[in-house]
């Protein structure tokens, strides 16, 4: 809980917002919300994935027109058409997917729309904007080096960036969306000392979020969304993480999955001296070794961006692998196709649903095929059989408890629970002793959440092995039996999970552990 | 090694091989003549056309062994790459010339012909390139040129029976006008519609050879124009008077100067203006540049119909500049090759405009080499192999001979603004 | 309430809709609504433009009707000349399915039609029994378009070189190459010298396709052929493993490499067997129709192959009306710049307004008061491009 929460309670509101409604075809986004925020205050929105939190600050931000309700800032009624409104309003917003334009420099991407001119409007004054962000950079402490190439820069400077093209218009309300989503333990909290000292100089924050600890850490007040209403306030001085979970969902949340010891068998997935490049070139994953055995989940920790994504796709056969080996079930894979590696018995649920998992135009019934569409019964020769997939599919959507009105429809349409829940299902109900899963919840309802929680425990209960790769911390402990981090590309450190704590695998996130201040950025 | 390194060893070694082992003893042993004016009194230089075969043959094989040995990215191979490509053209114009039963040619006028007939590539190239970088991907640069030289044409017969230069000038800008309705229909399928841009853009192309087909033989051939007076020559104050090259390549038509400065306006506006880099933006991640409150919609009609009016000066230049008159389908894949120029250039003026005078080049040499009778023994070469050349060249820029272009990233896809 | 005027106008309204919507449903024609209602615009322009330069629409159109059905000469030189239009056009939509855009018909059937005619001159051919020389020429066909259209195939497959150009250029150095190999005297690599006109030696007589009707142009054996390669098309794309692959590789083709689908085989397979039914046209031209090559009769036949299967919204199915409509319209307009004056470029300006109708459907669909209706093929044209 940050200082100072009860004297700034009593400042006066920045930023009104009553009875907003926002419906999109066939959902209510915003259900009649009213939600206040008072100047100099840091105002947690909060709430589970898909309850409408975004949807509320993109209509405060102009992207979106709401169907009702008003909004006031400083006490002036307001009607922004775009953001260009808001922005001119003192708005600013950093949206959970940066908005940058990755071949552009800083300064580019800082002035565009509102550029810096000379020469009667006409031409770009370049030099004067980059002095500008150096001063803009300089007074909020936040570093960047304005000619660098956006593209290039790490997630962190990106995210700087971001906050410094919001300041850069003047903007004393901030919106900052899932803004730690992307960062490690460590960067979170310096994260944190950023957001103070805005608040120090004046800005009024809004921060958006669906993880507990850090609300309790930096909220001055707390609004819960719940399914598009305003399900509560909650006072950061009394709520605990389990008040605040009940309150996000509505009923009462288990934190802990329960599930049994492991029983470990023979080793059935392993890599060894295993090197692989990202698309530049780069060496993404760099000597990593590991094993994972039969009955067990082994959890791999790590922030986004220090190879998870190249070390799944080399397993799975969908990169290619610069030295070293890959051996799933006693097979050597490491040149193998993803159809071989799939047939002998492994899952892959990837980390990007809709762009590898699924093919959204397609039904779900084509979809629970789509790794299986020339075998029997789901072909005969060459021709589709049309009955065996159809049962196959009505069979799975009710063993998985997908929510949709047919199995014809379109997969895009599904919810992202929904969506997920159909990869899990076709993997889940092929013959398979391995499973590769990456970022199973990203962006799911708790529902859905512990779902396949529970899907991936009896899996493994059954004597399968999981090879879990997540950047949510909280997953990879209440899950794994065994826990490896991934920084920049090697093993910084494997662990039992009883044996682990949330300080160490945090600290070892960051830095790497032996990895050392020399290597740091 | 990598793959592609390996593969591009291969290819310089080899080419370098053929060159010095295959080709350079079956050269006539003639000695020939490159001049740089029109006789009499030309100056010019004698060569043996075995001294430039061995020089590319040598420097292709040095190219493959320093490409084996080196790292990818030293700037010494890729200079030296650069050399070798280049040094194709000599190549090509010695072994011609020794292949020939002329003795000389005139290199200075070939660069005139190269630059004067890569006139609609460039601009055609322009026109794309303000297309794509906002985000529209344009096929139908073709329909736009031709409609534009078939409309503008129609215009000049009409009004002026193909004279009078008054006439000829509101001809041109109606053409060029032309040029924007074509873009604007490309824009409004794309953008309001969300029509696939590749059909939209095939759907130009065909309606534009039919408006113009339908153009000549109901009203121009109808009112008995069939041929009229272009646009005239002149030399460039100062310019135009240096000895030798002044008067070849300094003198010329008003479009063809014009696209030079097309070429700078278009350098200038797309990197040095506030609205340049918003189309930029809009063509890479138009949801940023919406948050930041830029326009998309608008900017996107907005450069599409300047790249249009860019292609309506071009095909001005064809039924109008060259001479005056209108040929169906008189673009012949002009806008396909300017196209291809874009791809060629990365998406970068000075790129396409080098690209494309490249393929203006192809289609120079190709006339010049029918112009020397070049035959390989008793075979004379046909005139549609040298037709072909340009085309051929196009592909091989196109596969990626020269490295993989990366278009503006948000390309082809329709932008939905928040609502 | 039955003596109220307005009221009862309702209710015959609703009724007349439910009616309509009834006969929709039974005869599944939702889909078809659209080219129809594009049609119909597109001829009101048409007859706007034609009245522009001073004849009657009414008597333009009425000669293009008589034109293309009028008799039954007419109508079976209007079937004859729709034949090779449904293979330009399956190559089209064949490919399309994989995201890729084969404008490469022009080319891919001019390299089957002169392949099939230099087959069909061999001087054992004549000898042997005709079925089996028929069944090679029309082989020869197959393999030489799907030779040119594997080439931009191979180039995606490998380089990333986008078809759209390397197709292009292939139909012109196809055209280049093709007319020098007629045309050359000297030395003589196809050409008839017998012939004045520059084009390859009658084929064998045994070799022809048989004809059905003996019109101008006649109509023969190609046409089920075709109609043969429209079946054969639609079953592999809808009903074979090899047409999800088609399917998927197009819609998403990240998606496809998880699924352990070969993306760079698929993109070679489905550009070569797109180029063959390109090539089947120009065979069947090559054997049926004028019983040697001539490079002059193939022009434009590839391009509007392009239209017709957009027309025909890439169904296979439907491009053989729509390759119907089209060829009795060329076939229809020569009468009606005889009879009415009016150049033949009109039906060229209506075809492209039609193609422009159809992909802009919503244009169509405001003026109609349509539905928006999605069938199977339709989603693929919008948005961006696949592959």
């Amino acid at each position: 809980m940050s200082d100072g929460a009860e004297a700034r309670t009593a400042r006066s509101p920045v930023l009104e917002l009553s009875g907003i409604t926002k419906t999109f075809p066939g959902v209510i986004a915003n259900d009649d919300i009213s939600f206040t925020l008072n100047e100099g205050e840091i105002h947690c929105l909060l709430g589970e994935n898909g309850a409408g939190k975004s949807t509320l600050m993109n209509v405060v931000f102009g992207l979106y027109q709401p169907n009702s309700g008003t909004i006031r800032v400083r006490g002036q009624e307001v009607s922004f058409e775009s953001s260009a409104d808001a922005i001119a309003r003192g708005i600013g917003m950093v949206h959970q997917h940066f908005q940058l334009v990755s071949v552009f420099t800083v300064t580019e991407n800082v002035m565009l729309g509102d550029e810096v001119t000379k020469g009667g409007g006409l031409v770009l004054d370049t030099d004067r904007a980059r002095q500008r962000i150096r001063e803009v950079s300089q007074l909020y402490g936040l570093n960047v080096d304005p000619d660098a190439r956006v593209g290039d820069l790490s997630v962190g400077e990106q995210q700087r960036v971001e906050l410094v093209k919001a300041l850069f218009r003047d903007a004393d309300i901030l919106v900052l969306d899932e803004p730690t989503a992307v960062l490690t333990p460590g960067e979170v909290d310096e994260f944190f000392g950023v957001v103070r000292n805005l608040v120090d100089q004046g800005k009024s924050i809004v921060f958006i979020t669906h993880k507990l600890r850090e609300v309790l850490a930096v909220a001055d007040r707390i609004t819960v969304i719940r399914n598009g209403k305003v399900a509560g306030d909650a006072d950061p001085g009394v709520a605990t993480q389990q008040s605040l979970a009940n309150l996000m969902v509505g009923r009462d949340v288990v934190f802990q999955v329960e599930k049994s010891p492991a029983s470990p068998g023979g080793v059935a997935a392993k890599v060894e001296h295993l090197r692989v490049d990202d698309e530049r070139g780069l060496r993404a994953v760099d000597d990593l070794s590991f094993e994972v055995r039969a009955g067990e989940i082994f959890g791999v920790a790590g922030v986004q961006g220090n190879g998870q994504r190249e070390l799944v796709e080399a397993m799975t056969g969908m990169r290619p692998i610069v030295s070293g080996r890959v051996e799933m079930l006693g097979q050597d894979v490491t040149s193998a196709r993803p159809r071989r590696i799939a047939e002998l018995g492994v899952g892959h649920i990837p980390e990007d649903r809709s762009r590898h998992g699924l093919v959204t135009e397609f039904s779900i019934t084509d979809n629970l095929v789509l790794n299986r569409y020339h075998h029997a019964p789901f072909a005969r020769r060459f021709i589709r059989q049309r009955g065996a997939m159809a049962e196959h599919a009505l069979e799975l959507v009710q063993q998985f408890d997908v929510r949709t009105p047919g199995v014809d429809v379109e997969v895009g349409t599904l919810s992202g629970g929904n969506q997920q829940k159909v990869i899990v299902a076709r993997e889940l109900s092929r013959n398979i002793r391995v499973l590769v899963v990456a970022q199973p919840t990203r962006g799911l309802d708790v529902g859905s959440i512990e779902f396949i929680h529970q899907q991936i425990i009896a899996l493994r209960d059954e004597g399968g092995a999981v090879l879990l790769v997540s950047a949510e911390l909280d997953e990879i402990l209440s899950l794994a039996d065994r826990i490896g981090v991934l920084f920049r590309g090697r093993l910084a450190g494997t662990f039992d999970a009883a044996d682990a704590t949330r300080e160490q695998l945090g600290y070892l996130m960051a830095t790497g552990g032996e990895l050392t201040a020399e290597q740091a950025p | 090694m990598s793959r592609g390194s390996r593969r591009s060893a291969a290819l310089f070694g080899g080419v370098g091989v053929l060159l010095l082992a295959g080709l350079l003893p079956n050269l006539s042993g003639e000695r020939k003549t490159i001049s740089f004016d029109r006789p009499p009194d030309e100056p010019n230089f004698g060569f043996d056309p075995a001294v430039v075969v061995g020089i590319v043959g040598a420097l292709f094989v040095v190219v493959a062994v320093l490409t084996a040995l080196l790292p990818r990215s030293a700037s010494l191979v890729r200079w030296l790459r650069l050399a070798a490509g280049v040094s194709v053209i000599p190549l090509l114009l010695a072994v011609s010339l020794d292949l020939s039963p002329s003795s000389s040619t005139n290199v200075v006028n070939l660069l005139n012909e190269s630059l004067v007939l890569s006139t609609p590539l460039v601009l055609g190239a322009m026109t794309g390139l303000w297309s794509e970088r906002s985000g529209i991907i344009n096929i139908g640069i073709e329909g736009m040129m031709l409609s534009a030289a078939g409309v503008g044409f129609t215009a000049y017969a009409v009004l002026g029976g193909a004279q009078g230069t008054g006439w000829l000038v509101l001809s041109i800008l109606i053409a060029v006008i032309m040029g924007a309705l074509a873009a604007l229909l490309l824009a409004v399928l794309a953008i309001r519609f969300s029509v696939n841009q590749i059909v939209a853009g095939v759907a130009i192309n065909l309606f534009a050879l039919g408006l113009t087909g339908f153009l000549r033989s109901q009203v121009i051939v109808g009112r008995g124009v069939s041929i009229g007076t272009p646009t005239a020559d002149f030399g460039l104050p100062i310019l135009s008077s240096i000895p030798v090259v002044g008067d070849q390549l300094f003198r010329g038509k008003p479009i063809y100067f014009l696209t030079y400065a097309v070429v700078v306006a278009t350098w200038f506006v797309m990197y040095r203006t506030p609205w340049g880099l918003r189309v930029r933006a809009a063509g890479e991640n138009p949801h940023a540049a919406e948050t930041l409150g830029v326009d998309v919609i608008r900017i996107r009609y907005q450069s599409v119909i300047l790249g249009g009016l860019i292609a309506g000066l071009a095909g001005a230049w064809f039924s109008m500049e060259t001479q005056a008159r209108f040929e169906d389908n008189m673009t012949n894949a002009a806008g396909f090759i300017a196209l291809a120029a874009l791809i060629f250039g990365k998406w970068t003026p000075w790129g396409a405009a080098a690209g494309a005078v490249l393929f203006g080049f192809a289609r120079a040499l190709g006339s010049r080499l029918q112009i020397l009778n070049v035959s390989i023994g008793d075979f004379e070469i046909p005139s549609e192999f040298f037709q072909s050349l340009p085309f051929i060249v196009t592909i091989v820029v196109v596969a990626g001979a020269l490295g993989r272009a990366v278009p503006p990233a948000a390309e082809g896809r329709p932008f939905h603004p928040s609502k | 309430m039955t003596s109220d005027p307005d009221n009862l106008n309702q209710r015959i309204d609703r009724a007349g809709g439910r009616v309509r919507a009834a006969v929709l449903e039974t005869f599944r024609l939702q889909p078809l609504l659209i080219p129809f209602y594009a049609l119909v615009l597109a001829v009101l322009i048409g007859g706007v433009l034609i009245a522009l330069v001073g004849v009657n629409p009414f008597e333009a159109y009425w000669a293009l009707l008589r034109g293309m059905f009028g008799n039954g000469d007419r109508l079976a030189g209007s079937i004859a000349r729709s034949v090779p239009f449904i293979g330009s056009a399956l190559a089209l939509a064949f490919a399309f399915r994989a995201g890729l855009f084969n404008i490469g018909a022009e080319g891919q059937l001019l390299v089957g039609g002169v392949l099939a005619a230099w087959v069909g001159t061999w001087a054992w051919i004549a000898d042997v029994p005709g079925f089996f020389a028929v069944v090679l020429m029309v082989l020869a066909g197959l393999m030489g378009g799907a030779f040119w259209g594997g080439i931009p195939g191979v180039l995606r497959a490998k380089t990333g070189a986008h078809e759209v150009i390397s197709t292009i250029m292939l139909n012109s150095i196809a055209l280049f190459f093709i007319r020098w190999m007629v045309n050359s005297r000297n030395p003589v690599v196809l050409r008839d010298v017998a012939s004045t006109v520059p084009r390859t030696e009658p084929v064998a007589d045994n070799a022809l396709l048989p004809k059905i009707v003996d019109s101008s142009p006649p109509v023969h054996f190609g046409l089920f052929l075709l109609i043969g390669a429209s079946v054969l098309a639609a079953f592999i794309l809808n009903r074979t493993i090899f047409g999800f692959e088609v399917a998927t590789v197009g819609a998403n083709a990240d998606a496809a490499t998880y699924a352990g689908m070969n993306v760079n085989r698929v993109i070679i397979v489905v550009m070569a067997v797109s180029g063959s039914f390109a090539g089947l046209s120009g065979a069947s031209e090559v054997a049926g129709t004028a019983g040697f090559f001539q490079p002059g009769f193939f022009l434009a036949m590839g391009f509007d192959g392009i239209a017709i299967a957009l027309l025909a919204r890439v169904n296979p199915y439907a491009i053989i009306p729509a390759a119907l409509l089209w060829g009795s319209m060329l076939n229809g307009a020569s009468l009606m710049q005889q009879e009415a004056d009016v150049s033949v470029d009109v039906v060229r300006i209506i075809q492209a307004l039609v193609l422009l109708f159809v992909a802009a459907d919503a244009i169509v669909r405001y003026v109609f008061r349509v539905k928006v209706v999605e069938d199977t093929y339709g989603s693929v044209l919008r948005g961006s491009s696949g592959a």
